[in-house]
């Protein structure tokens, strides 16, 4: 029996050997006269609302490109791979893309979390790498590849306050979410309220799952002086807080949501409570509402067009952002008329006044976003749709 | 005697072999990568097996261990200027002094209770983790510092091969050592009757802590060496779904066997990799091949393969 076992252990480690070679075999590489762009999405998973309209938008644009003869006459040949959003697994992948795919530059990378497991892959190999997630780390400090195309966190905080300013108020609550986009946010907006004479009064949280805030509403509610309320925070939270919002009559105090939210699923949660709730967004949201001589309005129109016919679905800002980022990128590729790494990262960074969904953008060695606040329309929900605020109100 | 002796030592053999050989045929460094995983996952699933293949005790909140150890690595250089070695080991320390404290009353539980019980550690750790944003960076994780040692930076795909490989077959020997002490004993008597072992004076309790704190610092040292290797960590590490997966892992291979919780962390590794061709179905993909597996070879992989073979020469 033991002698058996001997064999045995051996053939098992054997059938593990033999399952790792022919891997290697199946992904043999092909080479040929294509540029490689590589991509790591949460297509499934919690993120999937974040990964799948990324996935879509880079597909399209990518088929797009190619059609009108790709770039430099070479033909795009786009891969992505999905993360499930999770981080070491999108580490992976990133090696992936880099040791055995040999991309040239990466777009991608949807959540905050799997962005930061991502860059050491990146600036190791020295690839240039465009990310769709939204926290202000990604760039803050500026590392040379990376560089990402959605607002961040900080400057969702800096337009509601900007707005709260206007309004000449001074005394806010802040309720936030503890999930990765509640908690960056509320430190954003913590770190950045003093310079625009704001004092967050008090300061209440809640879990990504709960289904009820009426505590820390009536808590709120009770503080005095207490002229605005924020609430950073993505998903359905934000939905079940303006609800309890609503439900405790506090609508009279003025509320605002965060662009986590930005999305037409928000009103359709919450409902006839969303009414006068406002929130910083992407031109994206409100295209078709925007003043014709807006810069920005053809570009995000097209988009939306575009999005909506080909997969019959209503676009989200977060698709906008895996536009911005493959035009950026396709864009570099075009000025250095090469497909070399590091070529490209000089172009990426030398982008002025690319008109984007997300809102205009001029990079530079210290500045690998390149938005400023203008980016964010303040809106505000009426009528079950959202309105544009004149700025000043 | 004689015979088990070799057993174990051609066990080891084999995989030190299998380890030297691999990277004569990876042809990049993500191949490399891969392996670690493998390597690293396989170190936490061994720890595991002790517990449940061994000493037949439950715990669905394994992977709260595992982040212990990666964020031990994580905080303890970066807010506390701890070297990171020191680090690994505090993280093993903690985690076995977590098990033990812990481990005390709720091993007492049985079968759902003690599952649901661990599952509630597992459930607490990666909060604690995910809330504490001040230390652990929130929801979102936090880099860990390159592992220094001697002054040189260890980096790069292909040296933590070695160092995880090396990391597993001091994880497989002393797990197969294990078996032939009286502890390996005591463990075999209680996975198969506790009562008996109580009646042939197992001192019951006591052993079971014991397999629940070695399996504890098992995946604590898995977790540092996972955070460092990839510079990164965040609280998914910690959290349910990676605890399942590490049990998907020890029952997939076979419950009991060293060997399998290695070849069963391969599978679960490597597999995700090879299905992504697949794309949209990659998930359909999996399952059907866990359900299908589990449906025919329900001991798992490695002792159902050794019962063919066995039966074959017969």
């Amino acid at each position: 029996m033991s002698r058996r076992m001997q064999v045995l252990r051996i053939v098992a480690a054997g059938t593990m050997a033999a399952a790792i070679s022919s891997f290697s075999a199946m992904t043999a590489a092909w080479a040929a006269d294509t540029i490689k762009i590589g991509s790591v999405l949460s297509m499934t998973g919690p993120a999937s609302f974040l990964g799948d309209p990324e996935d879509k938008t880079l597909k399209i644009y990518v088929d797009k490109i190619n059609a009108a003869g790709g770039v430099d006459g070479k033909k795009i040949e786009l891969v992505v791979y999905d993360d499930g959003g999770d981080a070491n697994k999108a580490r992976t992948f990133a090696t992936r893309l880099i040791e055995d795919d040999k991309v040239v530059a990466m777009v991608g990378g949807s959540t905050t979390g799997t962005t930061m497991a991502m860059i050491p892959v990146f600036e190791e190999a020295q690839i240039p790498f465009i990310s769709f997630a939204g926290a202000v780390e990604i760039i803050d400090p500026v590392r040379k590849f990376v560089f990402k195309t959605p607002h961040t966190d900080k400057m969702a905080c800096e337009k509601i306050f900007e707005n709260i300013k206007q309004r000449n108020f001074t005394k806010i609550a802040m309720i936030s979410g503890t999930d990765g986009f509640g908690a960056s946010m509320r430190a954003q907006c913590v770190k950045v309220a003093p310079a625009y004479g704001v004092q967050i009064v008090v300061e209440e949280t809640y879990g990504p799952r709960d289904s009820d805030m009426t505590a820390q509403l009536t808590k709120i509610k009770n503080t005095p002086g207490i002229q605005a309320v924020v609430n950073p925070g993505f998903g359905q939270g934000p939905a079940i807080v303006t609800r309890n919002y609503a439900q405790l009559g506090m609508s009279s105090t003025p509320f605002y949501q965060s662009h986590g939210v930005a999305s037409k699923s928000f009103i359709d949660l919450a409902g006839a409570a969303a009414e006068g709730v406002r929130l910083p967004a992407a031109a994206l949201l409100v295209g078709d509402k925007l003043p014709d001589n807006d810069p920005q309005k053809k570009v995000v129109v097209d988009y939306k067009t575009t999005y909506e016919t080909t997969t019959k679905q209503p676009v989200s800002t977060f698709g906008g952002h895996a536009y911005d980022g493959l035009s950026i990128l396709i864009a570099a590729m075009d000025r250095a008329n090469s497909s070399d790494p590091k070529k490209v990262r000089d172009e990426i960074e030398n982008t002025k006044e690319f008109v984007g969904t997300g809102g205009i953008v001029t990079m530079s060695p210290t500045d690998h976003l390149g938005l400023d606040l203008s980016a964010f329309r303040m809106l505000e929900v009426k009528g079950g749709d959202w309105v544009l605020v004149q700025p000043g109100s | 005697m004689m015979t088990r002796l070799n057993r174990r030592s051609v066990i080891l053999l084999a995989l030190a072999t299998m380890m030297a050989l691999l990277p004569l045929v990876f042809p990049s460094s993500y191949y490399f990568r891969v392996a670690s995983l493998v390597w690293v996952s396989a170190l936490a699933a061994i720890g595991l097996n002790i517990l449940m293949g061994k000493a037949g005790q439950v715990s669905l909140g394994h992977a709260g261990f595992f982040g212990i150890g990666a964020y031990a690595v994580a905080i303890g250089p970066a807010h506390l200027g701890v070297n990171a070695l020191a680090a690994v080991g505090i993280g093993a320390l903690l985690s076995g002094l977590l098990a033990f404290l812990v481990g005390r009353p709720i091993l007492r539980l049985k079968g759902h209770y003690l599952a649901i019980a661990t599952l509630g550690l597992g459930v607490l750790i990666a909060m604690v983790i995910t809330t504490e944003s001040r230390w652990t960076g929130g929801p979102d994780g936090m880099p860990v510092a390159k592992l220094v040692l001697f002054g040189w930076r260890v980096s790069g795909s292909d040296t933590w091969y070695w160092i995880t490989a090396g990391l597993l077959l001091i994880g497989t020997w002393i797990a197969l050592n294990l078996d032939d002490t009286p502890t390996g004993r005591a463990f075999r008597a209680l996975h198969d009757s506790e009562t008996a072992a109580r009646v042939a004076g197992v001192a019951v309790n006591r052993f079971k802590l014991q397999a629940f704190v070695i399996a504890a610092v098992y995946a604590s040292v898995a977790g540092s060496a996972l955070a460092m290797m990839n510079g990164f960590v965040n609280p998914d590490q910690a959290g349910f779904l990676h605890s399942v997966e590490l049990v998907t892992m020890v029952v997939l291979g076979g419950l009991g066997s060293i060997v399998g919780s290695i070849v069963g962390a391969a599978v679960l590794v490597v597999l995700p990799q090879v299905l992504t061709v697949f794309q949209e179905y990659e998930h359909f993909m999996l399952g059907l091949l866990i359900i299908v597996s589990m449906i025919f070879m329900r001991d798992g992989m490695v002792p159902m393969l050794a019962r063919l073979i066995t039966r074959g020469r017969r």
